[in-house]
């Protein structure tokens, strides 16, 4: 039994749906929810550099440097946001982030 | 069964585990420990996917720096975790439910349409522009990608690590109320007469040296 591009693909697609779960589960605590949608986005780049490995084209590992660096410009921007909501609150619970509700 | 499948399939049950420890573990630093464990072993799926360059990078970037900087943060917050876990169990048959059925959904869609055969064979060696014959390297065929085809989009990325790294500071920079430190642009733009400034005194008297005894004309006069 060889491995074939279905095998990269659904172990993604696994991966992809335990961090939605997570999500499902954490819905409070933020920093949980920030994991797993590190954990999403390491699901897309499986998907994408097994594509590109399996058509041979490299323009793909080139699309998943790209979502790297978003990504890492994203938790270090969420992670200091995250920051400041624990020095103005003392807590990192969803639900309490309601001041801008009318 | 080659050794290739059986790496493979090592890879991503430890994944599997180590992402599904991610997002039930009790402490959020067990949490990012196991993210990181993740991840390696992502960097090793890549690597049989003959991305060398990205698995390391991954590697260098994103648990080198990326997970520590998580691992800090997670550290310097003082978290009351049975407040965040609340409902966690009540939502976990509906989750799973629901995750069960998008991977069920994915694999019998995938195994359907992609059970393509072998990858198109990688030369091991290439002809470089001087003739030569060299080794196939991922990361030059990368780089030179990069750095042809996707130069601008390249630069934007990394007008936006900056873009960033400036944003993160800006957001958590706090003043220190005890600080005595000076506005250099105040100091700038001090000028001279804020600071120095001409004040018009009366010339004062010569002290009259004081004689109590002897008393001069002019106070008697206005005695």
């Amino acid at each position: 039994m060889t491995l074939t591009l279905a095998h990269y693909l659904t172990l993604g697609a696994i991966l992809f749906a335990l961090s939605m779960v997570g999500i499902f589960l954490n819905r409070k605590n933020i920093i949980v929810l920030l994991m797993a949608v590190e954990l999403m986005l390491l699901a897309i780049n499986m998907n994408f550099v097994a594509f590109s490995h399996y058509l041979g084209d490299m323009h793909g590992q080139v699309f998943v440097f790209f979502i790297l660096t978003v990504a890492a410009a994203e938790s270090a921007i969420g992670l200091a946001i995250l920051m400041l909501l624990f020095r103005n609150k003392s807590s990192i619970n969803v639900d309490e982030l309601n001041t801008l509700k009318g | 069964m080659d050794v290739k499948t059986g790496f493979f399939y090592l890879f991503a049950l430890v994944m599997l585990f180590a992402a599904f420890r991610v997002i039930t573990a009790r402490n959020p630093v067990h949490a990012v420990l196991f993210l990181m464990l993740t991840f390696s072993q992502a960097a090793g799926i890549w690597l049989l996917l003959k991305a060398e360059f990205l698995a390391i990078t991954l590697v260098l970037v994103y648990l080198g720096a990326v997970m520590v900087l998580f691992l800090f943060v997670v550290m310097m917050l003082d978290i009351h975790i049975d407040s965040l876990r609340q409902g966690f169990w009540r939502h976990f048959p509906l989750a799973l439910a629901i995750g069960a059925l998008i991977t069920l959904e994915m694999a019998v869609v995938l195994f359907g349409g992609f059970r393509t055969g072998d990858a198109p064979v990688v030369p091991e060696t290439v002809t470089n522009a001087a003739g030569q014959v060299v080794q196939y390297s991922n990361t030059k065929a990368l780089g030179t990608l990069l750095y042809t085809h996707y130069l601008y989009p390249i630069e934007i990325a990394a007008v936006l690590l900056l873009i960033a790294m400036i944003t993160a500071i800006a957001l958590t920079l706090r003043e220190r109320k005890d600080s005595k430190k000076i506005d250099p642009s105040m100091q700038v733009r001090v000028r001279a007469r804020d600071r120095f400034e001409l004040v018009k005194v009366a010339p004062t008297q010569a002290p009259v040296a004081a004689e109590p005894p002897v008393e001069t004309p002019a106070e008697e006069a206005k005695k």
